[in-house]
């Protein structure tokens, strides 16, 4: 855990960092020799094992940003698995060389061990430069057995005892474990599930009655089931506006978002450390779900070159009907606008941080 | 249902399908043939190049691949005791006892014709299986799977030869060591000892390699001779192929094994071929030739990892939920080039499943009939001076251990798995009964956890539960009826000084004894499983300790094939240790200069000193070696682990 001493130090540093930069960029004008990355060849750390989401994403996106990076070098996905993600981030952080050779690809579980203190953390957001987030949804859904039609009878929910088939309290799971909390719902997580692919069995099964999947694998995989009158969706997490206020998700603009339905229930809107938390890893876990990072000192010239490419990527004509099996429809956020994302992902008020880990401690034993 | 099929067999029957699925068999081949590496290293050799590519071709690559990994891994099982990858784990078992008499072409011939006919049979049974799948899956709760992990630690028994208390406490090693890392309903770290490499747990290819190929390794290189010694090899492949007709009915039944058993998400592949070694031991009449060079132990495992492939992908099919470790990146594949697995595949797009499913089924015939062809030529390397095999040996089976999570820690733990396999075999601790505790500790410690908060103790009345129970119970009651595994020859490896065994039984007691200490450490949810095994293994432990040192030297419990009777060190000119210490060398060496330059150095020098070459040949052979590793390294964007070395200066790839 960071003292909020440091935390003021870090501040002060980057403000310091920054101004610096301003006045480089001031005194010199513009780059004067253009970034040229002809025949190199860029590692993107993935700190996870071939095959999953995060690698998937990155396989995507590396030929293409490759082919809009000036001089058109070759991209190489670097599989680095261990330690929930935190091996492969620790490697980044102490290795890579701010040339814009070495990028490194990380997800919610990269995020989540970073901002509840986990031992194993050797690296620090706030010293990466951001080039892309890939924001994702999801959606809360319940068996049609406790009759419930919609987010209106949540209320019903309260008296049953609801099964939630998890990953971890310190997964992406504590958003919803936080929120069905919040909700006054009586939840009781299940653990040792090896994905959400699993939870999604154990509710096809009729072992837990209350899951959630983010909105790619909602669409494809649970879908046929609300059709057939299997599961019953209740309500999404929601999505960020521009101004970073929590609104209906785009993708499933009938459901409520979590934040109407706490006022549903409570009658007033969320508030206290406990939301200023559930923010946070909502959007770590899910609004900015994936990024992409350079390190530390990274030039401002190559940072723009990358973020150029970037941006000329999700711009090309047809890449949102392409990327739709892979990065849903979301619309990718680069520069300022993932700056921004993370900025309010990461500086997290340190009570709000404490909150989170009592209540892990207190509800589900996590050891720190 | 008919439309698709005709869609399937038109895609098949095309030549661009057809050409692809042969490249992707023969990288297959290629990449399974070297032991620890297996279809997540093959299929993560593919993957930078699948986006992009017409989907029909590169699914008909990917297919092939992850098809065959299991049929080329044999050789190693067969020819040098080494398991190729986790599917072909218990092949080793009687496989490679064939090859020492020097009958490895038969044995092979019969592993690749069962492989063949496991694989066609396995599709066929999932041509129908796809339609009705989706409910006979969804039978499968928590209960169920747990039952099936204790179906799977029932085949230990058969195992356990001679001594069934041993065998037990070996087991409960393996329990104890799939306990390390998280635990599954708490997320607390177990017996971690401070170390962020344990978090994780051991990867079972590390504990796979260690167990089974360092023992192998050291035990040959001590007979300092050919794996065949002076014996041919045998009548050849034809011999093979009629053992696998001769036990046909025994091939069916493991193929369907096969097939189901891989098509249950969550228990995964790793344990087909042990259950189905399981079965075919527990059926048979005469067991005196088990662990000794059976064909039967040949058949029975090749058969059904091979139909395993195909069960497996079902579940990644249908439900997007992978089995495997290899499904798991076929499944990133079959994303990345458009294609979304979930119920319309056995829908909408059936065509496309069925092109799958046969695929396979061609991909088998392709390549069980390509290794057919070239197992003679392979087999010859069992002909070839061990010491001069052994670093090729050494150099792969630490670069798959080491592909397991990228780590140092890989290669410490591979060694110290190994050294534990090593006292293990001179004891006469079984070691496939430690593999098979490992390999279901986790899924029965999750299982057992699930099904009691989901259902309560009343899990065990659920019809599923039951069924299984009683198949249980009646393999182990098939296997008591028909007698133990005949022990002929225990009576030799009896040791009159049993010091040696006596402090290796109080040292894996101190083991369980730390197990228990650390269980108490924890949270109940988090601490009870490991307690729970501690308590079972510390009884069990002194019992066999308390055998040996007041028991009788006619204990089942004796064996040291080091002071035992005539067995021991007589063909072999030098102890125990020997290699052990070049081992341990090898490794020191790794932290100070890291993985490549050790490597280098260890190939030079146990090449001009152990084999006896010239500088100038094994310079040669070191490039060669080298050269390959490097080239492996590139391609799939990886760096060698760093010594203190690498830490201090600057140093570029690949030995930076």
């Amino acid at each position: 855990m960071k003292s909020g001493k440091i935390f003021l130090d870090r501040r002060i540093a980057l403000a310091a960092v920054g101004v610096a930069a301003l006045g480089l960029v001031g005194l010199t004008g513009s780059p004067a020799v253009a970034v040229d990355m002809s025949g190199k060849r860029i590692d993107w750390i993935i700190p996870f094992k071939e095959g999953g989401g995060s690698d998937t994403w990155a396989r995507f996106y590396a030929p293409q940003i490759a082919g809009n990076l000036p001089g058109g070098p070759a991209i190489a996905v670097k599989n680095i698995p261990g330690g929930g993600s935190t091996k492969g981030a620790n490697q980044f952080q102490s290795r890579a060389k701010p040339d814009g050779t070495t990028i490194l690809g990380t997800s919610g579980s990269t995020q989540f061990p970073y901002l509840l203190g986990d031992r194993r953390v050797r690296y620090e957001y706030k010293d990466w430069r951001v080039v892309l987030a890939t924001p994702t949804g999801g959606v809360v859904y319940v068996n049609p057995d406790l009759g419930v039609s919609s987010a209106a009878d949540v209320t019903k929910l309260k008296e049953v005892d609801l099964r939630y088939g998890s990953q971890g309290a310190t997964s992406l799971d504590l958003v919803p474990l936080l929120a069905f909390e919040q909700l006054g719902l009586n939840v009781k997580a299940v653990f040792g599930m090896k994905g959400r692919g699993a939870g999604r069995l154990a509710f096809e099964r009729g072992e837990t009655n209350i899951d959630y999947q983010t909105s790619s694998a909602y669409l494809k995989k649970v879908t046929p089931l609300v059709d057939s009158g299997k599961a019953v969706p209740i309500m999404s997490w929601g999505a960020l506006d521009d101004r970073g206020n929590l609104v209906r998700d785009p993708t499933f603009p009938d459901l409520p978002h979590f934040v109407e339905v706490y006022e549903m229930v409570h009658g007033k809107k969320p508030s206290g450390e406990w939301f200023e938390a559930w923010k946070a890893f909502f959007i770590a876990g899910f609004a900015a779900q994936k990024m992409i990072f350079l390190p530390k000192d990274t030039p401002d010239d190559v940072l723009q070159a990358w973020r150029d490419a970037a941006a000329k990527t999700i711009e090309a004509p047809g890449f949102k009907e392409e990327s739709q099996s892979v990065l849903g429809t979301y619309p990718q956020k680069v520069g300022p606008d993932a700056e921004q994302l993370l900025d309010t992902a990461i500086d997290v008020d340190p009570n709000a941080k404490e909150w989170v880990r009592t209540w892990l401690t207190e509800t589900y034993n996590v050891k720190f | 249902m008919l439309d698709s099929a005709l869609i399937a067999l038109g895609n098949i029957a095309s030549g661009v399908h057809l050409l692809y699925l042969i490249g992707g068999v023969f990288l297959g081949l290629a990449v399974g043939i070297f032991p620890g590496l297996g279809g997540i290293v093959g299929l993560s050799l593919l993957l930078p190049f699948l986006y992009g590519m017409d989907p029909t071709s590169a699914l008909a690559m990917l297919i092939g691949l992850v098809v065959v990994i299991p049929t080329s891994d044999t050789f190693t099982s067969v020819l040098m005791g080494i398991p190729g990858s986790s599917a072909s784990q218990a092949t080793v078992l009687d496989g490679f006892p064939l090859a020492k008499k020097g009958e490895a072409a038969r044995a092979l011939g019969a592993a690749f014709s069962a492989s063949l006919f496991g694989g066609l049979l396995g599709a066929l049974i999932l041509t129908v299986f796809v339609l009705v799948a989706r409910p006979v899956i969804l039978l499968f709760g928590s209960a169920e799977l747990f039952m099936l992990t204790v179906l799977g630690l029932s085949m230990v028994g058969v195992m356990a030869g001679s001594s069934i208390v041993k065998g037990l406490a070996a087991c409960g090693i393996g329990l104890l060591l799939g306990g390390v890392g998280g635990a599954p309903a708490t997320g607390e770290y177990r017996m971690i000892f401070d170390l962020d490499y344990l978090t994780d747990g051991v990867p079972l290819v590390v504990v796979g390699l260690g167990i089974f190929a360092i023992p192998e390794i050291v035990d040959l290189l001590r007979q300092n001779r050919s794996i065949a010694g002076g014996a041919t090899l045998g009548k050849g492949w034809l011999d093979g192929l009629r053992d696998t007709i001769r036990h046909k009915w025994l091939c069916v039944r493991c193929a369907g094994i096969g097939s189901m058993v891989g098509a249950l998400p969550g228990l995964g592949g790793s344990v087909v071929d042990w259950i189905a070694y399981g079965h075919v031991v527990q059926t048979a009449k005469d067991k005196s030739q088990f662990g000794k060079g059976d064909i039967r132990g040949v058949l029975a495992p090749e058969s059904a990892n091979n139909a395993k492939e195909g069960g497996g992908l079902i579940p990644t099919l249908l439900f997007g939920v992978p089995g495997s470790g290899s499904m798991a990146v076929f499944l990133g594949g079959m994303v990345l080039i458009g294609l979304e697995p979930g119920p319309s595949m056995v829908e909408d797009n059936l065509d496309i499943t069925y092109t799958i499913i046969w695929s396979l089924a061609l991909a088998n015939v392709i390549g069980a009939g390509t290794c057919l062809l070239i197992s003679k030529q392979v087999a010859m390397l069992t002909t070839i001076r061990y010491p001069l095999m052994a670093p090729f040996m050494i150099m792969v089976i630490c670069f798959g251990a080491f592909q397991a999570t990228r780590d140092l820690g890989d290669l410490v733990a591979l060694f110290a798995i190994g050294l534990l396999g090593i006292l293990m075999k001179r004891f006469g601790w079984p070691r496939p009964a430690l593999l098979i505790g490992f390999v279901l500790s986790g899924q029965m410690e999750t299982y057992l956890y699930q099904a009691l908060q989901f259902y309560e103790w009343n899990f065990l009345t659920r019809p599923g539960v039951i069924v299984i129970g009683l198949l249980t119970l009646g393999s182990i009651l098939l296997g008591a009826i028909y007698g133990h595994r005949g022990a002929d020859d225990e009576q030799a490896r009896r040791a009159t000084d049993r010091r040696p065994q006596v402090l290796f039984a109080g040292f894996l007691l101190v083991l369980f004894a730390y197990g228990l200490y650390d269980a108490f450490q924890q949270s109940y949810l988090g601490g009870v499983y490991t307690g729970a095994v501690s308590v079972v293994m510390l009884l069990l432990g002194s019992w066999v300790l308390y055998d040996l040192t007041v028991g009788p030297a006619s204990a089942a419990v004796n064996h040291d094939e080091e002071l035992g009777g005539e067995a021991g060190g007589g063909d072999r000119p030098v102890g125990l240790g020997h290699y052990i210490y070049w081992l341990a060398g090898f490794l020191a060496a790794i932290f100070v200069i890291g993985y490549l330059l050790a490597l280098t150095a260890f190939f030079l020098v146990f090449l001009k000193v152990k084999a006896g070459v010239s500088w100038l040949k094994a310079g040669l052979l070191t490039a060669c070696g080298i050269g390959f590793l490097v080239f492996l390294a590139h391609i799939m964007v990886l760096d060698f682990p760093r010594g203190w070395l690498q830490e201090a200066i600057g140093l570029p790839w690949p030995i930076g």
